[in-house]
């Protein structure tokens, strides 16, 4: 069967992948795929003790395993010893503690995967088993010593807004629990090093979502200079977070460098629980002071957010919880307080709302609270407090962006319900599916709702600029950038863009690599505005250029000048030729560096211009509940999403489904399990993942208000789906059974008992 | 780790002599890093996940649970031998024209699960399609484009039967 196109697949076209001929055949390489001739295994020991201190660690047992080519730990560093995204505190292996299950302790490399499991089981680690730091409050508080030299307390910041002595005659409290969850991307961690013919350099191929962030902190602990190491983007298999940070980047590279052998690490399901960040587990007290007609006048809260043994992007993390308190609506007067706290727990930093997933499932209880309190029903007292653009949010910083949060609510407030639950169910559409153990009964449907706003790219002064160069020829064009395509859909994107500002047809892209300019990272919701703002200023330099050079052979004023189809055309005249005509033996080629507008820190009072632009989405979600037994069955899921401008309708489409389906995880099922600083369920057996049976019908408004600051006219659309269909769907569970909950995930027993 | 021993697989309808392997490597490990068949995917390494699915004699297994040596004188078909006229099947270009990939790493699994669904049953209905494909987890769609390019098969399937 072959594939037919109707349209040409410009800005607004369901332009299809470029990869998914290769990837529906098994033919794309993966970085997990990856081979080298004369290629070893690597593999890691990790430490089974959430906190210890080391008092030996003996290797040579491992060396004498035939096949076993070299077995390093924190001794055989040649750099810097420690590394990290924001802070440098984590170390390439640990040296004279451990600081949580699974930390990095050797490495070794040798000719089977196998090999490798018995050289890591010969390596004799002796420790001195210490009480581990598990509390976030007893880091707060000071209870416990400290467990890091930078402290126990990562970050704290205050918000201090309006007049904190104000009260009104309406006040809801709770206090919310959100668990630890686990980006759990299908590839896991890999990577494949091959060290330079000299030896003083090295190339990796990796799974990452930023080669330049990547590159700088593995240059810093292989004691290179950043030229000798080049990063070329593997295959990946999907990130969500789980990529910022690095994992087994410098693991590899060293022990290619000390072999001169190529190495490829990857690393399986248990141990990818053990070597990448989760999403904070947070507890969020929150006190909403309201009119009797529910408007909001003050919102007091607490966020403790628990980093677990290392920084990562733990301060970010926090800083958009906190800055998100108020989520979609107004708030005069506002005191925060929030912590970051460092534990003996595992570490945590981005994934998919960054922060901002826990300050909604906190803010979005209490609407419901204050609608309880008021008599006011949840959509209505929603719509009474929504924020407008113009208005000034509890940082002080005044709301630029387009912000169409009553369009969202009411446009997933018009979408037709599901049919009522008939009498004599399919059931695998009740809860417990094909356990088959619900009895019709006992199912009682619930009704709930969620909203959220979500900034986009980095925050606090970052200047996550994004380059990319367009290279004009022969009426073909050539991409280049490093941005990770890491399934979101960049590189379907970027073709689009090029082929509607020059008219070209064939657009390809060139190996992304660290071969120009960063493009910054893979997350934030932010390489459509910004990637695509590279690549979209990249292809206006050189349909400038193209212009100049029409006008100068043709006897044209270049700026009368403009493109119609794959056609350059006189806009005043008759003048017309084919974009293929013009460019015959021509080459133009122009980078593009865009940056967004420049952000501030916060004050100590919370106060300052912090973020960037903002993106807003509402979801109502419908659940069947087995009050019997506790099982949640997610029916329907509705939701309205403010995109700016819709670029690829099913890319759009695509991001929203699977954000829900990660976000329901959040509600009914994901959960890291952590007691006493010890992981209990790092598999797929037992950490639960969304399967077909779980997908509820999804229907979907995107609502295009193209924002004036964006390149394209379009926001990021990646986060904003998982944000408030968590809130929503724990909400829908407690209209079903009339009691409250006020923790993710919903388990059995919040239900039963 | 080398036995010097050696067995015999038939993958694709092709034999395969597998050289001085440690017997206990899975078959999915055998396909991938033995015999040059990269496309089945190993993401979970316990039958969870389905991104090593393959057929051994016609029913749809996990490859990551078989160990390879055990599947000696079985017919065994990986997503490499969908492909062998040099052409798509229907399942592939729906995925590609539904927006059902994604990052694409349960890509390979899920079109061997919709193949073997469609193979046994030509007009499955919403649960059977959700049943047949709760094996196979994919983490970045949400699945909703996964059930349009089942859905799309199945008509475009019945539109060119009638």
């Amino acid at each position: 069967m072959t594939i037919t196109k109707t349209q040409r697949d410009i800005l607004g076209a369901s332009a299809l992948r470029p990869d998914g001929v290769a990837k529906v055949q098994g033919d794309f390489s993966f970085s997990s795929d990856l081979h080298a001739e004369n290629m070893l295994w690597g593999a890691t020991l990790r430490s089974p003790h959430p906190y210890a201190r080391i008092i030996s660690i003996d290797v040579s047992e491992a060396w004498k395993i035939a096949g076993v080519e070299c077995a390093i730990t924190a001794d055989d560093v040649p750099g810097q010893l420690t590394y990290g995204l924001i802070s440098e505190d984590q170390p390439v292996f640990a040296k004279d503690f451990v600081r949580y299950m699974g930390e990095p302790v050797a490495a070794v490399a040798a000719d089977h995967p196998e090999t490798c499991r018995r050289a890591l089981a010969a390596i004799r680690v002796e420790y001195e088993v210490l009480e581990p730091l598990t509390d976030p409050e007893r880091a707060i508080d000071g209870s416990h010593a400290d467990i890091h030299p930078d402290g126990n307390i990562i970050r704290r910041q205050r918000i201090v807004y309006g007049d904190p002595t104000a009260t009104a005659p309406i006040v809801v409290e709770g206090t919310y629990d959100i668990g630890m969850q686990d980006q759990a991307f299908l590839g896991t961690e890999s990577a494949l090093a091959i060290p330079d013919h000299d030896g003083a350099g090295i190339e990796v191929f990796v799974a990452t979502q930023w080669l330049h962030e990547d590159r700088k902190q593995m240059a810093k602990c292989l004691g290179l200079p950043e030229d000798k190491v080049r990063l070329v983007l593997g295959g990946v298999g999907g990130a969500f977070g789980a990529r910022e940070d690095i994992s087994l980047q410098v693991h590899t590279a060293l022990l290619a460098l000390r072999t001169n052998r190529p190495v490829k690490m990857q690393y399986g399901r248990e141990e990818s629980f053990f070597g990448h960040v989760h999403r904070h587990p947070a507890q969020i007290w929150m006190k909403h002071h309201a009119t009797n007609d529910g408007r909001i006048v003050k919102i007091e809260a607490r966020f403790v957010f628990d980093g677990g043994a290392y920084s990562s992007t733990s301060s970010a993390v926090l800083i958009n919880g906190v800055t998100h308190t108020q989520g979609p609506y107004q708030c005069p007067n506002a005191i925060v307080d929030g912590y970051a706290t460092r534990t003996n727990n595992p570490p945590c930093g981005a994934m998919r709302g960054f922060g901002v997933v826990q300050a909604c499932f906190a803010h979005e209880g209490q609407m419901d609270k204050l609608a309880a309190a008021t008599g006011i029903d949840e959509v209505e007292i929603r719509l009474r407090n929504i924020i407008h653009t113009g208005d000034t949010m509890i940082t002080g910083q005044v709301l630029e962006s387009v912000a169409p949060v009553e369009r969202c609510i009411r446009e997933t407030a018009a979408m037709p319900l599901p049919e009522e639950m008939n009498l004599h169910p399919h059931e695998l559409d009740l809860p417990g599916g094909s356990g088959l153990t619900a009895d019709r009964r006992h199912i009682v449907r619930g009704i709930g709702w969620g909203v959220s706003m979500k900034n986009l790219m980095y925050s606090e002064g970052f200047d996550d600029y994004s380059t990319a160069r367009c290279t004009l020829k022969n009426g073909a064009v050539e991409l280049k950038f490093a941005t990770s395509e890491v399934g979101q859909g960049f590189v379907t994107l970027a073709p689009q863009i090029a082929r509607s500002v020059l008219g070209v047809d064939s657009v390809t892209y060139d190996t992304i690599d660290t071969q120009i300019g960063s493009a910054g990272s893979t997350s934030a919701s932010r390489q459509t505005w910004m990637s695509g703002g590279a690549v979209d200023g990249a292809c206006r330099l050189v349909r400038e250029r193209l212009f100049e050079h029409v006008g100068k052979v043709h006897g044209i004023e270049s700026l009368r000048l403009g493109i119609d189809d794959t056609d350059i055309i006189d806009t005043i005249g008759d003048f017309r030729i084919s974009v293929q005509e013009a460019t015959a033996d021509l080459t133009i080629s122009e980078t593009f560096e865009y940056h967004h507008r420049p952000t501030e820190d916060l004050d100590e009072n919370g106060q300052g211009n912090c973020h960037v632009a903002f993106a807003f989405v509402a979801h109502r979600a419908v659940v069947d509940v087995d009050v019997e037994l506790g099982l949640v069955k997610v029916v329907q899921i509705a939701t309205a999403q403010d995109v700016g401008r819709v670029l690829n309708p099913m890319s759009v489409i695509g991001q929203i489904e699977g954000g829900i389906a990660q976000g329901l995880g959040l509600a009914v099922m994901e959960e890291i399990i952590v007691k006493d600083g010890k992981v209990r369920n790092p598999s797929f057996t037992d950490y639960l993942l969304p399967t077909a049976l779980d997908a509820p019908q999804v229907v979907i408004s995107m609502i295009e208000e193209p924002d004036p600051q964006a390149p394209m006219g379009a926001k990021g659309v990646g986060e904003a789906p998982c944000i408030s269909v968590t809130p929503a769907i724990v909400a829908a569970i407690r209209n079903a059974i009339g009691k409250p909950i006020d923790r993710c995930p919903v388990r059995p027993q919040d239900i039963c008992f | 780790m080398n036995q010097h021993e050696y067995y015999s697989l038939t993958v694709n309808g092709e034999p395969h002599i597998v050289q001085d392997a440690w017997i206990g490597e899975s078959l999915l490990y055998v396909l991938r890093e033995r015999l040059g068949l990269p496309g089945s995917k190993g993401a979970c390494e316990q039958g969870e996940c389905g991104s090593c699915t393959v057929y051994i004699d016609n029913a749809a297994v996990c490859s990551c649970l078989v160990m390879a040596a055990t599947a000696v004188g079985s017919h065994i078909a990986t997503v490499e031998g969908l492909n062998v006229d040099g052409s798509l099947t229907d399942v592939q270009v729906a995925f590609i024209t539904e927006g059902a990939v994604q990052c694409g790493f349960c890509t390979p699994g899920l079109v061997m699960a919709v193949h073997h669904l469609l193979d046994h049953n030509d007009s499955p209905n919403d649960q059977e399609i959700k049943e047949a494909l709760s094996g196979n987890i994919c983490r970045c769609t949400g699945y909703g484009r996964i059930f349009a390019a089942v859905e799309t098969v199945i008509s475009v399937r019945k539109g060119s039967a009638s």
